[in-house]
């Protein structure tokens, strides 16, 4: 049942990033360029998800557990620390260079552009070499 | 490509897509307890822990690969993409996604949707500086060097 609902919602956030046109680079890069053909859709985009998100949290946090599990998995991790920083950074330069995030990559896979096809592979090496690293000191669980 | 194409301004759709994105967080965190972050479910993929639940990680981005597929057929409608065609570039901007996104503990998704929406001061610090960075990129590579991305 799990697995079920995980491929659903899975695919419905696809939906969600293909309607927004998330899944065009060239539109997030218009939306991060002020000084070009800036497009402001992606505001729409993040205003929309946090105002559904942001209601809908308030109400499932009522529960005492999710539907489908013994507890919430909620990140413990409070303190603003240099690896949030460095990697934020580090991530937002990646982004603005091709206008790429992780879930816009995955559900571009399909449509198989040579640069997602590159994009993708690079991006679980990256992922895997992180997680790496920060395997060996054990940290509170992330967002 | 070597000029930034204009597209086109799309409140309308993209509020609703986004709003899609935001039932999708809600869905997964009633059902499962769980944050919608993207690059937090592919870490539990490439670094599965007890509680990783690696099955239900691949269940969730096997639904994203197939998105488009579903899209195309329920829809009819073709989906509109520009991307660089840089390959070395594509690569290099996937390591430093990829590394910068699990190093920070979240992406786009998991901080700048999820953890605003929980009201997290980790995610607020998070989004302002890789929105911050993103621009900044953007800006330098458009503006200032002209044509790499």
């Amino acid at each position: 049942m799990n697995i079920l609902v995980n491929l659903l919602v899975g695919l419905l956030f696809g939906f969600g990033l293909l309607l927004s046109g998330m899944a065009n680079p060239e539109k997030v890069l218009n939306f991060l360029d002020f000084a070009g053909h800036w497009d402001p859709s992606l505001a729409f985009v993040m205003g929309g998800a946090v105002i559904v998100a942001t209601i809908g949290y308030q109400l499932t946090f009522r529960r005492a557990k999710p539907v489908l599990d013994a507890s919430f998995h909620l990140p413990t991790a409070q303190r603003v620390d240099g690896k949030l920083i460095l990697g934020a950074a580090i991530f937002g330069a990646g982004w603005g260079l091709v206008g790429f995030c992780p879930g816009p990559a995955l559900v571009s896979l399909a449509l198989a552009a040579p640069a997602t096809l590159a994009f993708v592979p690079a991006m679980l090496v990256g992922a895997a070499f992180a997680a790496w690293l920060k395997k060996s000191r054990p940290v509170p669980q992330e967002a | 490509m070597a000029l930034a194409i204009e597209t086109e301004f799309t409140p309308l759709a993209s509020a609703a897509g986004g709003a899609l994105i935001g039932t999708s967080a809600v869905l997964l965190m009633l059902f499962t307890g769980r944050i919608a972050g993207i690059s937090g479910i592919v870490s539990r993929l490439v670094r599965p822990l007890p509680d990783s639940k690696p099955l239900q990680a691949l269940a969730f981005i096997v639904g994203l690969v197939i998105a488009p597929l579903v899209w195309r057929g329920v829809s009819g409608s073709s989906v509109d993409q520009i991307v660089t065609d840089n390959l070395p570039l594509a690569a290099f901007a996937g390591l430093l996604v990829g590394f910068g996104a699990v190093y920070g503990g979240g992406c786009t998704s998991g901080h700048g949707v999820c953890g605003l929406a929980r009201f997290s001061r980790r995610s607020l610090v998070a989004t302002l500086v890789f929105m911050t960075a993103a621009i900044l990129v953007v800006f330098v590579a458009r503006h200032i060097l002209g044509g790499a991305a």
